[in-house]
């Protein structure tokens, strides 16, 4: 699978370059609602190995992509009056990666106490840790506090998010079909068993907070340069919640159903503007039928996938 | 800042989290998992005394302590019945599924009361004003000015809470639902109807957070719909401090994170941050005593 | 076969006077057990005897309130599961632990990858060092489910396997892990008559195979009294007796237990 598996990624890069290019021929609004697309491909298939492969609940993840976000504005804001134009590509690359370091140092910091909880717990934690997130963002002069940071250059494109979100996807698929990989599903299916196999459930779970909030932030550093504003309050609680629901209803676990999700809980809210009164609550009622009825995902096929069971 | 005024403050703030946190801890204990819909309960027991009010007023006469007693009890039946019902249709098909399910439907039923109620057809996104449902009145008090509201929240709740510990220990149902809490296979052998104890235990909580709900909007600057998120957050987490599933750790709790959210909330660097200092007592607790002030640790058997 | 227990000097496994206590309840009393190489030996007890216990104790899940554990002449307390796993203890489990939602292939792949290198990092790179190790492990998971009657099974999920074939899985995972002992609990359980003869089968050719040293704890008396070359009794979390299982099996205090002094019925 070695160079199989390098060859749909290059492929996949090289599509989104060359979308990109072609780009203005486009109209701008569906080019906007791609991009918005491929930005949470990235979140909700990072959200995914937290969740759906490794069953570590995590309702904070708006926070990883707020400190993503917030680290390469920041970082693009304050260099690209130094730099020459040419160099701002490498850039933007260097501060989206720095975004998702910085992110993935929060999600080591998250991950190490949450490693003794589990379920709600968890998920109540993880909620705390994003809201503390938001805290210290809303008073953090440097970063515009509860006015937010505005004038972020508009450096996201077509090509950058989908090559990006083939990486990402082409990443932590790859992690989590290896054998090592393995030792997520297994930390999840049966702790005691995982460790009585030899496997370090610590270091998996700290594992998959780390790499996901890696990813969040890199797809928080994508957002920032495509609104080009970032307010504390767009990542709130809610935003967290948006992606879970992604997650589930692709079904925890199965990526492609997880991608499909994304895409389709992105454009729907743009495809039903006119109902936007009730958008809201027709979503809220969404996610409740959809534990009731179909708690494994719209898209897991054939698969019993764990929410579904009757047993725990 | 005035000590003695922040005491005060801050053990009615707590009392209100401590009503709050019972209703948490009281549905965790049975049916282990979190209510999310509980915060919009008390934002729907608010709203209940804000329509009632005028009604009740020409009743009897308004700002009177009888009027006042009416439309608490009318608005926490409400609020019961209202839990009883979110109880039957939304978690009860869902008795035998994952924990999980649960809580992700909690927090959608909760995402639906609260984005139902913003619409204009319903209460509308605004904030109004809340009637006063007693007459105000100050007394000085060691340098500290304590409001009338002040003093009746900690009585209330007190009130509250002796009452609720009597139903718990001494009535057919309360210890039902104890057995419920401890072992709910071995409760149904013993001939427990764990329906009708968990309606009862939602019922319960649900009217003990509409009456915080009032309180708490008795002092907030006005009543919408989402005001219910921040204090049952709090409340939550009070819960976990406390020990949850433990009702004396849910009252605790409440009076540890009221008392220390006031206090922070006077000193001027940390005032600004006070939303978080919640959070941060929450992970300080699950770190070093994740069974909470005053509860018991669970081991599992492998 | 002698009575006499196996000397100390190339113990195996060497517990000496472990003691666990659960708040007021003491689960297992001062017991020393001690297994050689290649030896198979049988701990048996009445329900609640602390059988499991002390499986929970070697293998790191508990910490001995006193008491100490070597492996090998090393200490085994104090170590996560996961450090005495790569020790060489491997272990099943009484209700079945197997890991429901991947398929019996990878149950074992992930045993195996227990001596494994190289982790994240190469499984992001892909590398042909990577892909080398992929097909080694692949070769060598494909080998011990041949051996045991799985490889039809090999993408069938563990949940959705037949019973009888789920426990047999779980002793291969276990295998998988190359232990030096293998500590099996209760095994038998829910099997019948023809099944508990093909495991007996099993179990001994998994000793002789891999030159292994097994502690089965067990109810079926057919089962442990049939393989077994030495066991040990417990009762109420202390040893009562100890020998060849001819012996055992006219032990009065075993007796007692099992059947209750004049009053209890038979378990």
């Amino acid at each position: 699978m070695s160079w199989g598996a390098k060859r749909w990624l290059l492929l996949a890069v090289a599509c989104a370059i060359g979308v990109s290019l072609l780009s203005h021929h486009f109209n701008r609004y569906y080019l906007g609602i791609a991009i918005d697309v491929g930005i949470n491909i990235i979140l909700a298939v990072s959200l995914n190995l937290i969740n759906g492969h490794t069953g570590q609940f995590s309702l904070g993840h708006a926070g990883f992509m707020a400190v993503g976000g917030y680290t390469s504005a920041k970082l693009t804001l304050e260099l690209s009056r130094l730099l020459p134009e040419a160099a701002w590509p490498a850039l933007f690359l260097a501060a989206l990666l720095v975004g998702g370091a910085l992110a993935a140092l929060a999600g080591l910091m998250v991950g190490v106490p949450s490693l003794r909880l589990r379920g709600d717990y968890l998920a109540i934690v993880t909620l705390g840790f994003g809201e503390i997130i938001r805290v210290l963002l809303q008073n953090l002069e440097a970063v515009g506090a509860a006015s937010g940071l505005k004038g972020i250059p508009n450096w996201t494109n077509f090509g950058w998010t989908w090559a990006l979100a083939a990486l990402t996807v082409f990443a932590i698929t790859c992690m989590v079909h290896s054998t090592y990989g393995r030792g997520f599903i297994a930390v999840h299916d049966d702790e005691v068993a995982a460790s009585a196999m030899g496997i370090n459930p610590v270091k998996y779970k700290v594992t998959a907070f780390v790499v996901g909030a890696f990813f969040a932030g890199i797809a928080g550093g994508l957002y920032a340069h495509h609104k080009q504003f970032l307010s504390p309050t767009g990542f709130d609680f809610m935003k967290s919640i948006d992606i879970v629901v992604m997650v589930i209803l692709g079904g925890m676990g199965r990526t492609v159903g997880v991608i499909l999700a994304a895409a389709l809980l992105t454009v729907l809210p743009e495809a039903l503007r006119g109902f936007s009164d009730y958008r809201m609550i027709l979503y809220s009622l969404l996610i409740i039928l959809l534990m009731l009825l179909r708690p494994q995902g719209l898209f897991s096929v054939g698969r019993r996938a764990r929410l579904g069971s009757a047993t725990n | 800042m005035d000590w003695l005024q922040q005491l005060i403050n801050g053990l009615a703030l707590g009392s209100i989290y401590a009503l709050i946190a019972l209703g948490y801890t009281m549905v965790y204990g049975v049916l282990r998992f979190i209510n999310f819909a509980h915060s919009d309960v008390l934002m729907l027991g608010a709203f209940a005394a804000f329509f009632l009010e005028p009604a009740v007023s020409k009743l009897f006469s308004p700002q009177s302590y009888l009027g006042a007693l009416v439309v608490v009890l009318l608005a926490a039946a409400l609020c019961a019945a209202i839990g009883i019902l979110i109880e039957l249709l939304a978690y009860r098909p869902l008795r035998s599924r994952p924990r999980l399910t649960v809580l992700i439907t909690a927090i959608g039923v909760s995402l639906f009361i609260e984005f139902t109620c913003q619409h204009p057809a319903v209460f509308g996104a605004a904030t109004r004003p809340f009637p006063r449902l007693l007459p105000e009145r100050h007394f000085q008090f060691g340098g500290a000015t304590v409001m009338s509201d002040d003093l009746v929240v900690p009585l209330l709740t007190s009130g509250l809470l002796a009452v609720l510990w009597l139903v718990v220990q001494h009535t057919r149902i309360g210890t039902a639902m104890r057995a419920v809490a401890f072992n709910p296979q071995a409760a149904a052998l013993m001939g427990v109807n764990i329906n009708r104890v968990i309606s009862f235990t939602f019922g319960l909580g649900s009217a003990l957070a509409a009456v915080a709900g009032i309180l708490y909007a008795l002092k907030a600057p006005g009543i919408e719909p989402l005001m219910g998120i921040q204090p049952g957050l709090r409340a939550f987490i009070a819960a976990v401090v406390g020990g949850i599933g433990n009702l004396p750790g849910a009252v605790l709790g409440g009076l540890v994170i009221g008392l220390l959210e006031t206090f922070a909330g006077g000193i001027p660097g940390l005032s600004n941050y006070r939303d978080g200092i919640a959070f941060l007592i929450l992970i300080l607790i699950l770190l070093f005593r994740p069974a909470g002030l005053l509860g018991r640790a669970q081991v599992e058997k492998v | 076969m002698s009575a006499a227990p196996a000397t100390a000097s190339t113990g195996l496994l060497r517990m000496e006077q472990c003691t666990i206590r659960f708040g007021g309840l003491t689960a297992v009393s001062e017991l020393d057990l001690h297994i050689g190489e290649d030896q198979l030996v049988g701990l048996i007890g009445p329900n609640g005897a602390g059988k499991t216990t002390a499986f929970n104790l070697i293998t790191g899940v508990y910490r001995p309130t006193a008491g100490r554990i070597h492996f090998r002449n090393e200490p085994l307390s104090g170590l996560t599961p996961q450090e005495i796993a790569a020790r060489g203890v491997a272990r099943t489990f009484q209700n079945i632990r197997l890991f429901s939602s991947l398929t019996v292939f990878d149950n074992v792949r992930v045993a195996v990858q227990l001596r494994q290198t190289g982790g994240l990092l190469r499984a992001l790179w892909r590398g042909r060092a990577f892909e080398r190790q992929e097909r080694a492990i692949e070769t060598e998971v494909m080998e011990i489910l041949d051996i045991f009657r799985l490889s039809r099974f090999r993408h069938t999920l563990a949940r959705n396997l037949p019973y009888g074939d789920q426990r047999r899985l779980e002793i291969v995972r276990a295998l998988a892990t190359r232990p030096r002992l293998l500590l099996l609990d209760e095994p038998a359980a829910g099997m019948n008559p023809t099944e508990k003869v093909e495991l007996m089968k099993l179990i001994e050719f998994v000793k002789e195979k891999y030159r292994i040293s097994v502690l089965l704890v067990e109810h079926d008396m057919q089962v442990v009294m049939g393989i077994c070359s030495r066991i040990t009794v417990l009762d109420h979390g202390v040893k009562i007796a100890e020998g060849a299982p001819e012996e055992v099996r006219a032990h009065p205090k075993v007796i007692e237990a099992y059947l209750g002094d004049n009053k209890g019925g038979r378990k």
